[in-house]
């Protein structure tokens, strides 16, 4: 035990049991001998790998080494003309098929991705930098639920909205991020082919080849030619994408600023959309919370997945009277966070995703130090090739700073503080954003009334970033609009008689 | 025989009945005989801000008293009955339509009235999540909305458009019929009447050319709901704050018909769900 870890643990005024560096962990590293990554890949249009009529490809790279992993296909204007008709062309037959048989489709691909799990947790932490704890226990096994899910609801769209004759509305195009490549590309494929609609989905220009890997899948489980179509590109790609006549419905899951854009850029044509953007979630602790469970559910929220979560909690408040205590042990908490090579089993934080991503959070945390605020990181080796972050807190912040009103879409926790519920509420809501909120509490009543104030899609009661397929998730105000999961997100997918137009 | 005593047709703001801070007015279908107050910008400003504040009031209020003050909605509007024939009868319509009008609208009210306390069984949830978490998802109203109600019909053209909006819990400003705005400004003679919260229902007259692209960028209105073809004009500049934006194209067969005009579906639009998750522990 060293010295510092004595006197922090003595202010706590509790006990702890650490090794300090005498033990520490013997890497653990996840084998990849069962997954190969073709040199180049192509886009699937119509069942079919097709070369892009562009000519051109670009490279994804493991943000862990930045090492190349594979080309894949730059999409250009023609090819997503090609991927429309491609998915216009296999709508009449899809949304014929009786629900029945979606539903079998949609249970095989389920049933294909969980057989196949170990090799796209492997896939996906390669691609992306996440932990590969992450990918094999949250991203693959939930991307599977969602097929799963949906696959019961196919048939009983009847069911769900009685007397309103749901109808699909045609070819959906989604474009999605790069933080949880396959489970967006589940959470947007699985209600639209449940509802009877085909897809052109455009994966992250970062992030592709989860998505690309889903089509073998899509194969292998006999899905009609051209229900799925993927495209991959780069923004341009989406831009073609989200603006292409043959669209009945786009959805989109990506940042604030480009899904104003895209609302733009549908206006007018009576186009279905949906929006899943930002947030600056507030993760409120009051003095009467179990302390201890609720540092674990504040790490939970900020530093899963490196922080690139729109849903993150990256404003704590914790209430005046408990606050030295509480980020004190949030302190030797962030700590112990093992930060280095995603495929080790015992990584709590992977690679930052990408070198532009590594920008942003290094200029924001300027910016925060800059301003005045306080830093505290963990002292922790990091690897010398690839991108990498440090579990950041800032205290001292206030409402003004930009560290506390700005995405940073990184592990970077910003500490306020309040005194009375009401105060919480105020601060809390004090944002253009919406998605998500968190409150520890023991008080049932308390948690009740602050959730009713709360103006955020999702809030958790003490605990923090939990997801699943039968769980509604979506945003108020500029976080965006439409659910994605539960029975309230099918419902983006589907046209009912009467009602009124979309904008 | 008493000089009649005509009627000054104001604004209906924050539960009272200001004239157009611009001073201006406008003569409908150029009418000679009437003025009626002609909103600026300004005025809608001054309406977003009441209606912030209705908002608390009526979202906080139960939703059974809610449906009993859209009821009572149905009833000031039975009593008064010959007085808005006559509002809609100087804005065109004639004798045996405006009576027939009076009746649909009643019977909105009263359909919407009996919603309100049915809406969060109807499109909230229980969730069947993994784990040991109690979930589940309510719905809230989505906050401020702005409407351009049709130019006909005019009291039933403003209510089909107002009444979802309230069920769900929202506050509300409805830019009235610009051609025959009279039975809609009415109408806020018949919520000051209900018990209706102070800015929950606020009525604004004017130039529907001037005013349409104000609602569409006013960065704290949440929504706006238009009668009308989808127009790229108006969404582009309601984007600015992610506004939910629905339009509202109905033929006039359909404006006449009850059960076209009384459905969830209208409601759905301009609530958001919210979703709480909670552990289940010993």
């Amino acid at each position: 035990m060293t010295k510092t870890d004595k006197t922090d643990a003595a202010k706590a005024g509790d006990r702890e049991l650490t090794f300090g560096g005498v033990w520490p962990y013997a890497p653990s590293p996840e084998s990849t001998d069962h997954v190969t990554i073709a040199p180049r890949h192509e886009l699937f249009l119509g069942g079919q790998w097709v070369k892009p009529k562009t000519g051109e490809y670009f490279a994804t790279i493991d943000p862990a080494t930045e090492k190349p992993l594979s080309e894949v296909a730059l999409a250009g204007d023609k090819d997503v003309d090609a991927a429309v008709k491609a998915a216009a062309k296999a709508f009449p037959a899809w949304r014929k098929l009786s629900g029945e048989d979606r539903a079998r489709f949609l249970f095989r691909i389920a049933r294909i991705l969980l057989e196949r799990a170990r090799e796209f947790a492997c896939l996906e932490t390669l691609d992306n930098g996440k932990p590969i704890k992450e990918t094999r226990d949250v991203d693959i096994p939930l991307a599977a639920q969602h097929f799963f899910y949906h696959a019961g609801w196919a048939d009983k769209l009847d069911l769900l909205f009685p007397g309103q004759r749901p109808e699909p509305l045609g070819v959906i195009g989604q474009v999605i991020p790069w933080n949880f490549p396959l489970l967006m590309a589940a959470w947007k494929i699985a209600p639209a082919l449940a509802a009877g609609n085909t897809v052109v989905l455009k994966p992250a220009e970062t992030s592709p080849l989860t998505a690309l890997r889903l089509c073998e899948v899509f194969q292998q489980a006999g899905l009609p030619p051209g229900v799925v179509n993927v495209i991959t590109g780069d923004g341009r790609t989406g831009a073609a994408l989200v603006r292409h006549p043959g669209l009945a419905k786009v959805a989109f899951t990506g940042s604030t600023e480009v899904g104003k854009e895209i609302q733009r850029a549908v206006a007018g044509r009576g186009v279905e959309l949906t929006l899943e953007l930002g947030g600056k979630a507030a993760h409120l602790v009051f003095e009467d919370a179990a302390l201890d469970q609720a540092v674990e559910g504040v790490v939970r929220g900020i530093f899963f997945n490196q922080g690139h979560v729109c849903c993150a909690g990256s404003r704590l408040l914790v209430q005046e009277s408990v606050q030295e205590l509480f980020v004190d042990k949030l302190r030797r908490r962030m700590d112990r966070i093992r930060v280095g090579n995603p495929m080790d089993k015992n990584t709590d934080m992977g690679a930052i995703h990408s070198q532009a991503q590594l920008a942003r959070i290094t200029e924001m945390v300027g910016v925060g130090v800059q301003s005045g605020c306080a830093l505290y990181q963990p002292r922790c080796a990091l690897p010398t090739k690839g991108y990498w972050f440090l579990p950041t807190m800032f205290t001292d912040v206030t409402m003004s700073h930009r560290i506390a009103r700005e995405e940073i879409f990184g592990p970077v926790l910003s500490v306020l503080t309040f005194r009375t519920p009401e105060e919480a509420v105020e601060k809390a809501n004090n944002t253009s954003y919406g998605l998500s909120a968190g409150i520890w509490s023991d008080k049932g009543a308390r948690i009740l009334w602050l959730a009713e104030r709360m103006k955020a899609g999702v809030v958790w009661n003490n605990t923090f970033n939990r997801f699943d397929a039968a769980s509604p998730f979506g945003g108020f105000k500029e976080s965006g609009f439409g659910r994605e999961g539960g029975r309230q997100g099918l419902r983006a997918y589907v046209r009912l008689a009467g009602g009124w137009l979309p904008g | 025989m008493p000089v009649p005593v005509p009627k000054t047709y104001k604004l209906f703001v924050g539960g009272k009945f200001p004239r157009s801070e611009s001073g201006r007015s406008f003569q409908p279908n150029g009418n000679p005989a009437i003025n009626v107050a002609r909103s600026s910008r300004k005025d809608l400003r001054d309406a977003v801000v009441a209606a912030r504040a209705g908002l608390a009031a009526w979202s906080g209020s139960s939703a059974y008293l809610r449906g009993q003050i859209l009821y009572r909605l149905a009833e000031m509007l039975e009593s008064r009955r010959d007085a808005m024939q006559q509002e809609l009868v100087c804005g065109g319509a004639t004798k045996a339509a405006a009576k027939k009008e009076l009746d649909l609208a009643i019977a909105l009210c009263t359909w919407y009235a009996g919603l309100c306390d049915k809406v969060q069984s109807l499109l909230g949830s229980q969730n069947a999540v993994q784990g040991p978490f109690f979930n589940f998802s309510t719905v809230e109203p989505t906050g401020v909305i702005g409407v351009l109600a049709p130019e006909s019909p005019a009291l039933v053209g403003t209510l089909a458009l107002l009444l979802p909006l309230l069920a769900g819990g929202n506050s509300v400003i409805v830019l009235v019929s610009e051609t025959a705005p009279f039975a809609g400004l009415a109408l806020g003679e018949v919520c000051a009447s209900s018990d209706v919260p102070a800015g929950a229902v606020n009525l604004l007259s004017g130039l529907r050319q001037e005013l349409a692209g104000q609602f569409a960028a006013h960065r704290d209105l949440d929504g706006l709901l238009v009668a009308g073809r989808p127009d790229a004009v108006l969404t582009t500049a309601a984007a600015d704050n992610c506004k939910r934006v629905r339009y509202c194209d109905l033929s006039a067969a359909e404006w006449r018909t009850a059960a076209r005009l009384r459905s969830l579906a209208f409601v759905e639009p301009f609530v958001e769900l919210k979703t709480l998750w909670h552990p289940v522990a010993q």
